[in-house]
């Protein structure tokens, strides 16, 4: 199977989508040159009509698409970082979580605003803040954080298709990780988490870059004869609350990973619902691990300590395992 | 007697388009007498925000577009539905949150929308439906159609973000795009001279490279020829226009609205009456009969009917079902 970098894995996703169905079309910043690669090369295939490089515009831009999409195409907004999506709230919060349901059913709005989230590589408080829980709060937005470059490329296809609004969170550092993405047509249906690591003593649950640093921590716990089973929710908004519940029930002990913060963060959404629901099969309470409650600090030395680490998570797995 | 200021734009107005606007106006004004009415009954819940006064825009507009043009709307948002040749009765039921209602109650009288004739909603948010037009008129050209869309606004949104990125986007772009301003001089219950430091908002328009027409708002004929022009010019391919239309609310910002002022005025006194003077209906009334376009008791009799219709729609709204428990969780996803 080919190996591909999860930035390429967008590109042949969106490609395959713009040659499938010609109501797709891409519209944002820098959409033309592809500066940060995931967007590259469409241009030249695609040309201006469907490869739209409009003003730096966050708001007006996020709305056309909203219109667009209202009227029977299917747009895919590129808002560059996440961070940026808050110039664009009004429109993705009130008009595409709103007019579905506001206007009785009339409008259908497959319109799907693609960013990059998180951070990890020293890009500041105003390139790396993580701001998915915002968008799991509002109703009728679907929310995706793929973590790897065969989920990246299956779930944005996935999207495209979908008449929903998905706001598509790819990760700012995970852009030049590689691994198998196959050529052929394949979409990953959206509200299925993937177990990533199976394992019978602990549910570790997180998406996005904070996979990948559970999945290191599992390997250190792993050689201290702890199993942990890593459960990537890949799409955070309807949630495979099924997936979990089942873990939680085969292990007893759970963690939430998340790289947003713990006040009305997605960990917090996780931990309340496995309290509520698995309690009687938990040995050890719910444990929750949430970026620091500050801006994202541009030193990489504080950055790393702010969020999420994987030695953190082995500290409080050994912790539950120690609890009973 | 009243008279239109605009005779010749008058003139160039087939009979049969004068009278089909006579007649949006009518419904129009009948429609919001009678719910500023239910309002003061206690009979409707939430905020209503009535159009009368500024009938000439929606209906003068609305009559030069077609039937599947693309409008959005307001907060005071009664009038484009009507205009745009919504049914009376799914809008009253709407107003009263019932299930037989255009959006099954869950909208209400700020969130209007008919999508089987171009009405993409009404909107609570000031200048949040500008962008959203501007979408449905970049869809329009994408998909080859000859389709415009238009976004009604007033003075207030003229100040938002959403406005000035808008106009931007479609010019660069040239969509078929029309940026209708109402500037009724009041955002909410601040006056627009307040708000800004020029006097026509359609000099914006030049900082982003497109026409701005400044046409009298009380004058429906006049509406009518400048969105006329500005409607084929944007079939054309040629791009957007911003129309600033002169106008006035004949009554307040919201129904009901002195209970939130506990007596403070704030409208100027030359523009209430002003206000007054500058009705549309009775100067279209004035000009056809003048014309000979039709008699007053012609005009009369479809008066009459009119009313027969407003009455008809609240008897429908009163007696219809209010939604049942299942309808809440209904109509999220697709």
């Amino acid at each position: 199977m080919p190996r591909k970098t999860y930035i390429a894995a967008i590109q042949a996703a969106l490609a395959e989508e713009m040659r499938r169905d010609e109501r797709v079309l891409l519209m944002g910043e820098d959409v033309r040159l592809g500066v940060f690669a995931g967007t590259r090369g469409l241009h030249a295939e695609f040309g201006d009509r469907r490869v739209i490089d409009p003003p730096i515009s966050e708001l007006g831009v996020a709305g056309a698409g909203v219109g667009a999409a209202a009227t029977g195409l299917r747009p895919v907004v590129d808002l560059m970082f996440g961070t940026f999506l808050y110039l664009a709230f009004d429109q993705i919060a009130n008009q595409a979580a709103a007019m579905r349901y506001m206007f009785g059913g009339q409008a259908t709005l497959p319109v799907v605003f693609m960013t990059q989230n998180g951070g990890g590589i020293g890009a500041g408080p105003h390139h790396s803040q993580p701001v998915h829980p915002l968008f799991m709060y509002l109703p009728a937005i679907k929310v995706v954080m793929p973590s790897t470059p065969y989920d990246v490329k299956g779930l944005l296809k996935a999207a495209i298709r979908d008449d929903n609004p998905v706001v598509f969170f790819n990760h700012l550092s995970l852009g030049g990780q590689r691994g198998e993405v196959p050529d052929e047509e394949y979409v990953i249906p959206l509200g299925k988490a993937d177990i990533k690591r199976a394992g019978s003593d602990v549910t570790i649950v997180a998406a996005g870059l904070m996979v990948h640093h559970a999945l290191k921590a599992a390997e250190e716990l792993a050689q201290a004869g702890i199993e942990a089973e890593v459960i990537d929710l890949r799409t955070l908004k309807p949630w495979d609350e099924e997936t979990v519940l089942a873990s939680v029930a085969k292990t007893g002990r759970f963690v939430a990973v998340d790289e947003s913060y713990p006040v009305c963060g997605a960990a917090g959404e996780w931990a309340a619902t496995v309290a509520e629901k698995a309690f009687h099969h938990l040995k050890a309470p719910v444990q929750r691990l949430s970026s620091r409650h500050v801006p994202v600090p541009f030193s990489p030395t504080l950055e790393k300590m702010m969020m999420p680490s994987a030695a953190e998570i082995v500290a409080r797995v050994r912790e539950l395992m120690a609890a009973g | 007697m009243t008279t239109l200021l605009d005779v010749a734009a008058a003139q160039s107005v087939a009979p049969e388009v004068v009278m089909d606007i006579y007649r949006r106006i009518l419904r129009i004004r009948r429609f919001e007498e009678q719910v500023g009415k239910l309002f003061a009954q206690g009979q409707l819940p939430g905020f209503v925000h009535l159009y009368i006064g500024a009938e000439a825009v929606g209906a003068g507009v609305c009559a030069a577009l077609r039937d599947d043009d693309y409008i959005i709307s307001t907060h005071r948002g009664h009038g484009h539905v009507i205009a745009k040749g919504g049914d009376m009765k799914r809008m009253m039921a709407e107003l009263f949150g019932k299930v037989t209602g255009y959006c099954k109650g869950k909208g209400g009288s700020m969130h209007i929308a008919d999508f089987e004739i171009g009405m993409l909603g009404a909107c609570g948010i000031v200048g949040g439906g500008i962008p959203v037009a501007v979408g449905a008129g970049l869809s329009a050209s994408y998909r080859g159609t000859d389709q415009v869309s238009v976004t009604f606004f007033g003075d207030g949104a003229a100040n938002e973000g959403s406005f000035h990125e808008s106009l931007n986007l479609a010019s660069v772009l040239k969509l078929p795009v029309l940026f209708v301003c109402e500037n009724n001089q009041y955002g909410e219950f601040t006056p627009a001279e307040r708000a800004m430091n020029i006097k026509d908002i359609a000099l914006r328009a030049q900082g982003y490279g497109i026409p701005g027409v400044i046409a009298d708002g009380t004058d429906p004929l006049a509406m009518y020829v400048v969105a006329r022009e500005a409607v084929a010019r944007a079939r054309r391919g040629e791009g957007p226009t911003l129309i600033e239309a002169k106008t006035h609310r004949k009554g307040g910002h919201a129904e009901g609205e002195d209970a939130f002022l506990a007596g403070q005025q704030y409208r100027l006194a030359d523009e209430k009456e002003a206000a007054q003077r500058h009705d549309p209906l009775v100067k279209l009334h004035a000009y056809v009969v003048e014309q000979g376009l039709v008699t007053v008791e012609e005009l009369e009799t479809l008066d009459q009917a009119t009313l027969q219709e407003v009455a008809e729609a609240v008897e429908f709204a009163r007696t219809s079902p209010e939604p049942s428990a299942e309808t809440l969780l209904e109509d999220l996803w697709v």
